[in-house]
């Protein structure tokens, strides 16, 4: 803590004394029990579909010093930077994301990535966080006359951005981001009627796509009625859980990673508890919850719009992520792809996650007199 | 420190109290956040829930990594006695992981030699990649030890269970058998496999292996001496329904099921379907006495063969002349039957049948059980045919379950392989007059006509013999039966049906007898009763007391030199 003194002014100097230690804290745990539990569950992925051992395990690595770069370099950033930066990131994502159609690679019947000299990367990953300042900026945005354009500005951005990601076709996303700026919409005053309307609206899209699309449909069927189907992953995810106990079978020693496919991603949460049990699993929705509660908390004493809207849209993403995979491996809601943020395999949600706690670190810090920003 | 901590109560300080949009945003604010702190709660119980109550959820888990930790072993299958008709003896199975092993021609050969393997093929076995490969399943000790003196790195023991049938193949069409995964593939294993492989509590049959292996020795002699194909055998409480013995020949090993050949699986007594014969004229004349079209006095004129447009039906025992109804059924006439038949109707035997259970898959705890073959439409010739047992398959099982309910007193109850704990309710189908007049009949059959062989010491037994011609090709053929005798004892009061059929018996040489029912089954019969009615505590009767004979005497109206007269048996 004594590293840089009070008085030192450098940028460094001053980034460590206004930004949210705790909330640091909090994230790097998260980091190093994401690399144990990647340690624990890719080898024998990797091994079933013929990668070296600890082909993931190094993919995850190579990431993560880039992602760790991203954050510490945003959470540096003034709020104004960080608006400048989503907006630009926001376009070229976006830009990115519709080029996907075109020129996309197709992985497991979506196509969602685009290929880059040797690596792919998914640009709606980006769409993520930076759709969130975006929005949080338009929301904020004072009255003109008697209309509202910063609200009928991102009324149509974000039908442009749902449409997109629907198209994909990312079903995940798309709830995520709209989800998201549903809560943010709320946060920024709709009116109840409203409040309303777009809950309806949400229940009618959800039975929509129960009727219209038979993937969601059977997953759903699948949820209520486990016998009803193929409920291969969720049983084995619960049998794990059951196996673990509560202080776990030991590193290495669960069965579980070698019957499930996306063991390394989405059911990473079921290995952590039949490996290390139920005090670690709970240690681990314990940091999510303190990391978007106490994000919130900050967010509260904000007296600027932009940045309280910003800051509780990038932490409910955040924790609506966690709380989606986390539930999935439970059998608490119907199965969905998503990765537990910091801790599931994957570099684009990796830096895209990195990013979102990056400007939150940075929107939280404390500033004084600071607030006659935009 | 002002204004640091969130909820600071000085915050409000450096703000004008004013409502603003801000003020609006941060009370919404604390709604998402209680929101999410609900949320994360909800996961947080969900973990306890799934953690502390694994007992419940694992139930609705069904088992397929081959090394489970938490391992239930398949429940035992006893007799109603407790025997131990199935069990589990704990083996250990060998699987490698080929990636850890060196010299893998080397390690090939010297396994191949322990196991008696081909060492070609395990050697290309170990040259694939994936980390797990069953090499030989359920070692013996000896061959476990043997592996274990190698010490070979990348070689592992699982400890599984295996089933074993310490009875052999005495109840083989019962049991069934599992796979090597220990998941049921025939029989009750096949049937109950869910609750056999969850509850962990035996299975109690009502399967009496005393009473099974009396039948399937006789059953078995019987088969051998007349060089016939195959058998089936029934024990039936007629009181309830429980089957105390089911016997089908050939039968197999359930401990080496793969060597069984399709031929040896099949349940003559449940899946397969005959036309049984002159058994089914107890349901004939029951039909016509329950009708009241006959009474035990009446009778029919079996001078001249029926004939109708396609075949003529015959006597086999011929008196052509005026028979009563006990000599209808004494003789096992052909022409009687299909005359009580026809005044009974088409429309009122199939009805008959119907509530007899012959026209529908009975229920019985097996997956091996056959539907009947039922004309459509049934016709007046088939209502003639049926009469006297042809033109109608069944299984033995129906029959004997048909049977018990006209000899009990006039009630059906459905068969089962398990004891019944309450008391049974079931249907009735024929008076309980009816069932005594009946019963007189089968004595009468027994003590005076085609089925005496059945007759065994110190038992009353009535029963009835059944002769079929089988299907070959498209035409009956008279060389090719199926020989069968159904009884009831004690018949003044019965307690047991036993039924005996012998598929295809071919005539000893040097004899005159005709492989019939009453020449081949009613021995067998007979033998079974003799043997099993002090096993299962039934009391030794005198014939010759009064009050016995009071009740299986019968009248019989038969023609002397002419005339009408009454004789008693």
């Amino acid at each position: 803590m004594s590293a840089f003194s009070r008085t030192d002014t450098s940028i460094l100097g001053r980034w460590w004394w206004t930004i949210d230690r705790w909330m640091i804290a909090a994230v790097t745990l998260l980091i190093l029990v994401g690399l144990v539990l990647i340690l624990a569950a890719s080898p024998s992925v990797a091994e079933k579909l013929k990668y070296p051992t600890y082909h993931f395990v190094q993919r995850q690595l190579a990431f993560l010093p880039i992602a760790i770069l991203v954050m510490v370099t945003s959470s540096m950033m003034s709020p104004k930077g960080i608006r400048r930066t989503a907006i630009i990131l926001f376009s070229i994502s976006l830009f990115l994301t519709v080029l996907t159609y075109f020129f996309g690679i197709e992985i497991k019947g979506a196509q969602r990535w685009i290929g880059f000299s040797g690596f792919s990367i998914q640009p709606s990953e980006f769409i993520k966080p930076s759709f969130v300042v975006v929005s949080a900026w338009l929301f904020a945005m004072p009255k003109w006359s008697k209309y509202n354009i910063g609200h009928l500005i991102c009324i149509t951005l974000y039908i442009f951005v749902a449409v997109t990601l629907l198209l994909q076709p990312d079903l995940g996303m798309a709830i995520v981001v709209s989800t998201v700026w549903c809560v943010q919409f709320f946060i920024a005053g709709l009116p109840l009627i409203w409040v309303m309307v777009f809950l309806l609206t949400g229940i009618g899209g959800t039975v929509g796509a129960y009727l219209l699309l038979p993937h969601v449909s059977s997953r759903i069927d699948r949820f209520i009625d486990p016998s009803a189907g193929d409920t291969f992953q969720i049983s084995r995810s619960l049998q794990a859980f059951g196996n673990g106990g509560v202080f776990g079978q030991g590193p290495g020693e669960g069965s579980v990673k070698s019957v499930l496919p996306d063991a390394h991603t989405d059911f990473i949460f079921a290995v952590a508890g039949e490996e290390f049990g139920l005090i670690a699993c709970l240690i681990i929705v314990g940091l999510f919850a303190f990391v978007v509660l106490r994000g919130l908390a900050c967010a509260l004493r904000e007296d600027n719009l932009f940045i309280l809207l910003a800051v509780s849209g990038l932490l409910t993403q955040f924790g609506l992520q966690a709380f989606v995979n986390m539930g999935s491996t439970l059998h608490l809601i119907p199965t969905k792809g998503m990765t537990l943020p910091f801790i599931s395999y994957g570099g684009s949600s990796l830096v895209g996650v990195a990013l979102c706690m990056g400007m939150v670190l940075a929107l939280t810090r404390r500033r004084y007199g600071a607030r006659g920003l935009a | 420190m002002i204004g640091r901590h969130p909820f600071s109560p000085f915050r409000n300080r450096r703000e004008p109290p004013a409502p603003t949009e801000v003020d609006l945003a941060r009370n919404r604010l604390l709604i998402a956040a209680g929101l999410t702190a609900a949320a994360f709660t909800l996961v947080a119980f969900r973990l306890l829930d799934v953690i502390i109550m694994p007992a419940t959820q694992s139930q609705k888990v069904e088992r397929s990594i081959p090394i489970t930790k938490h391992y239930v072993s398949r429940a035992d299958i006893l007799d109603r006695n407790g025997r131990i008709m199935a069990t589990n003896l704990n083996t250990a199975s060998l699987y490698a992981n080929p990636n850890l092993i060196q010299n893998k021609a080397g390690v090939a050969a010297k396994l191949a030699a322990i196991l008696n393997l081909n060492a070609a093929s395990l050697a290309e076995q170990f040259e694939s990649k994936r980390p797990f490969l069953w090499i030989k399943r359920h070692l013996t000790p000896k061959q476990k030890y043997a592996v274990n003196k190698l010490g070979i790195p990348g070689l592992d023991f699982a400890n599984e269970q295996r089933r074993v049938y310490p009875l052999g193949s005495l109840a083989s069409h019962v049991l069934g058998f599992t796979n090597i995964d220990n998941h049921g593939l025939k029989g009750i294993e096949n049937k109950f496999n869910n609750t056999l492989s969850n509850s962990g509590k035996p299975l109690r049959l009502s399967i009496d292996v005393r009473v099974q292996n009396i039948m399937r020795e006789a059953l078995l002699n019987s088969i051998n001496k007349f060089h016939a194909i195959g058998g089936a055998g029934l024990v039936l409480d007629a009181r309830n329904g429980e089957i105390l013995s089911m016997v089908s020949l050939p039968d197999f090993n359930p401990n080496l099921p793969r060597k069984a050949k399709n031929k040896v699986l099949f349940n003559r007594a449940t899946h397969g379907v005959y036309e049984m014969g002159s058994t089914l004229k107890i349901f004939n004349t029951a039909m016509a006495l329950e009708h009241e079209k006959i009474t035990m006095q009446s009778g029919y004129d079996a001078t001249k063969p029926i004939r109708t447009s396609k075949f003529v039906i015959k006597d086999y025992h011929a008196k052509n002349r005026w028979l009563s109804i006990p000599e209808i059924f004494m003789y096992s006439s052909n022409i009687g039957s299909v005359k009580m038949a026809m005044d009974v109707g088409r429309v009122a035997q199939r009805k008959f049948f119907k509530r007899l259970g012959l026209l529908n898959k009975p229920q019985i705890e097996l997956g091996e059980v056959g539907k009947p073959i039922v004309p459509e439409p049934w016709n007046d010739i088939h209502s003639m045919t049926i009469s006297y047992g042809h033109g109608l398959a069944i299984s033995p099982l129906q029959l004997v379950a048909g049977v018990a309910a006209v000899v009990n007193g006039g009630v059906l109850y459905t068969p089962t392989l398990f004891q019944r704990t309450r008391l049974t309710i079931g249907s009735r189908v024929i008076s309980k007059e009816t069932s005594e007049q009946v019963r007189r009949l089968l004595k009468l059959v027994v003590s005076h006509g085609t089925g005496s062989l059945a007759a065994a010491k110190g038992y009353l037994v009535g029963g009835k013999t059944g002769t079929a011609e089988k299907v070959v090709g498209r035409e009956y053929k008279r060389e090719a039966l199926l020989s069968s005798f159904i009884a009831a004892f004690p018949i003044n009061a019965p307690k047991y049906v036993v039924f005996v059929m012998i598929d295809n018996p071919v005539a000893i040489k040097g004899t005159r007898h005709r492989p019939t029912g009453g020449w081949v089954a009613a021995p067998v019969v007979g033998e079974v009763i003799s043997r099993i009615g002090p096993l299962l505590g039934v009391k030794p009767i005198n014939q010759n007391d009064p009050s016995v004979r009071d009740q299986m005497t019968i009248r019989v109206l038969t023609m002397k030199s002419g005339e009408k007269r009454l004789v008693s048996f």
